[in-house]
């Protein structure tokens, strides 16, 4: 779109030095200057978008030798390949000649990228292969011309993460709580696989992305934000978010958390209640299940579903969707969403996609509101006074649970503030 | 509004046809424009590009009649907070050309730009939309409507009016 004119966009960027974030982070509060500060996005960039796992894409967006797709790890495009050999390697977009990007296309085939300024090739393990006229780089070691890479890459399940760090925690250590989450979420497919295939929505939302991460697993919003749809249409969501609901807000550590909606289901006892329909309705799935994992395990599958869980920084899996953030500026942050597709599930996958087409995107019934919150929140976030935020919601009744996290009621904000004590460890960091 | 087949032509009613509907997205007319489907509209506003499979891929809108109502029910509510306040919309339709006619049905297509100014600011959306019309009645009607915004591979801001 023309943005024209940038109404009421203060970007307040203060281009001085990095604030202390001790001073802005307390037990229940955050200073509004975390959402607005240059100085500070910046630093995030640095400590968090190029150091930690950050998600990027999953292994069946590139399902055969020699695929690619484009990618990002927050404002820094990535190539994500698949080889001849079946390795996953994760590039940087950049002419190791003169900068120029040796890709432009959002997907292929290919086991070459041949950049367009000067003929540079180069393989899709990131190899310089060769460069035209060649008697002009006599002595050059070509070993070294390779493409950048983001230093690590690690698969958990299917989902490709990315650490520009060398050295640091491994996937497994960082995933940590949240590990799980993506066991339960697999097993919902009868072949124990999620796919990725049906494209990406590119929402943009012109506000800080950790509006966007804090709200993920926000579960006081629900009843307010989305009032509209729910007013009209059968949803059992609302119910979820109430205060008389048995879910939970859990902080699974590692700026990650979930909303636990598993003993509402619990008690309805429906399976494929989670989903809004029943296991009359989705015989061929059911029947799937139950060879799968036997009629028991199936059934205790089927009637917890799938996870509301946000893994840091990036990645949201929202039951029958997955998000993943990419803050392009300290105000502008791309939410890219898709349906996940349970392999060997056809009767489930067009549900699952037009639950979510209906659900997400710029004209979504839910998502649409939910950026118009973000954006009000980052214009609001600019007033003066007060200058903190007040995240205090559940202090009084939060506790930990059997393995150990921090839960709270289902409307809580218990996972902000286990962020915020997370992002305040790696912000400080050296 | 009487339209004058006989004098206008077939083109000078899909045309009148298609600026009842801008007057009426434009004005947030929402039962006016619901008015103007079919008992089985589709309203498809595709993503990533001119080739995509709305049984596929993901679309920004692919509604089937029941999900247009009840698009148009959430607005009524006046909690749908990306509409409350509404958009200020005005939108040019142009180079209106009818593409084919037979048996009841009309496919026909036009260009659009629509300005929007809300509390982000002000944009402006560029699109191709291709009609199916039907006869109901003796009344043209929308069968299905297909937004191929130009830039609809990049990333968008919320898009909550009716396109």
């Amino acid at each position: 779109m023309f943005p024209f004119v940038g109404l009421g966009d203060d970007m307040s960027a203060q281009a001085a030095a990095i604030p202390d974030i001790n001073e802005l982070i307390r037990p229940e509060h955050v200073h509004g200057s975390v959402y607005t500060s240059e100085a500070l996005y910046q630093a995030e960039l640095e400590k968090i978008w190029y150091r930690t796992w950050v998600y990027v894409g999953h292994t069946s967006e590139v399902p055969n030798a020699n695929d690619y797709v484009l990618k990002s790890i927050g404002p820094q495009p990535v190539i994500m390949t698949r080889d001849r050999n079946d390795q996953i390697h994760l590039l940087l977009n950049r002419c190791t000649h003169r900068g120029n990007q040796v890709c432009v296309f959002d997907k292929g085939n290919s086991r070459t990228f041949t950049c367009p300024y000067h003929g540079w090739t180069f393989s899709n393990t990131g190899q310089l292969r060769g460069y035209p006229f060649p008697s002009g780089y006599e002595g050059t070691d070509r070993e070294e011309l390779g493409l950048g890479r983001v230093a690590r890459v690690a698969e958990y399940k299917g989902f490709i993460f990315g650490s520009f760090a060398e050295q640091g925690p491994s996937l497994e250590e960082h995933l940590g709580g949240a590990r799980e989450a993506i066991d339960r979420l697999v097993r919902n497919s009868p072949e124990g696989e999620v796919e990725i295939t049906a494209g990406f929505l590119k929402h943009k939302a012109r506000a800080n992305w950790k509006f966007l991460l804090e709200n993920e697993t926000d579960g006081y919003h629900p009843q307010f934000v989305h009032a509209s749809i729910f007013s009209v249409a059968q949803s059992g969501i609302g119910d979820l978010y109430s205060s008389d609901s048995t879910a939970v807000a859990r902080y699974l550590g590692n700026g990650h958390s979930e909303n636990d909606l598993r003993p509402e289901f619990r008690r309805l006892d429906k399976p494929l209640g989670w989903f809004g329909t029943s296991a009359a309705r989705m015989p061929e799935y059911v029947a799937a299940m139950n060879a799968a994992y036997g009629e028991n395990k199936a059934r205790e599958i089927m009637i917890d579903g799938t996870p509301h869980t946000m893994i840091f920084p990036n990645l949201f899996i929202a039951e029958i969707q997955i998000f993943v953030l990419q803050p392009l500026a300290v105000n502008e942050t791309v939410q890219h969403v898709t349906a996940l597709q349970f392999k060997g599930a056809p009767e489930m996958n067009r549900r699952l996609r037009q639950q979510t087409m209906g659900s997400v995107g710029p004209a979504g019934f839910l998502l649409a509101d939910d950026s118009e919150m973000y954006e009000r929140n980052q214009r609001g976030i600019q007033v003066r006074d007060p200058e903190w935020v007040f995240l205090g919601r559940g202090k009084n009744r939060e506790r930990r649970d059997e393995d150990g996290f921090m839960v709270g009621d289902a409307t809580d904000e218990v996972p902000s503030r286990g962020m915020w004590q997370h992002y305040r460890t790696i912000m400080e960091e050296r | 509004m009487a339209l004058n087949r006989d004098t206008d032509g077939l083109l000078s009613e899909v045309t009148q046809f298609i600026y009842r509907e801008a007057r009426f997205q434009d004005g947030h007319a929402y039962d006016d424009w619901e008015a103007l489907w079919t008992d089985d509209g589709v309203y498809w506003i595709p993503a990533n590009g001119d080739h995509s499979d709305p049984e596929r891929d993901m679309s920004i809108v692919y509604d089937n009649r029941s999900r247009i109502a009840l698009r148009i029910r959430q607005l009524h509510t006046g909690k749908r907070h990306a509409q409350a306040p509404r958009s200020r919309l005005r939108r040019v339709v142009s180079n209106v050309e009818v593409l084919d006619e037979g048996g009841d049905e009309i496919r026909a297509i036009s260009n659009a730009l629509v300005f929007e100014s809300n509390l982000r600011g002000d944009i402006v959306w560029a699109s191709r939309n291709e009609y199916l019309l039907r006869r109901v009645n003796g009344e043209l009607r929308m069968a299905r409507k297909t937004v191929h915004l130009v830039n609809n591979d990049k990333a968008l801001y919320s898009m909550s009016f009716l396109i």
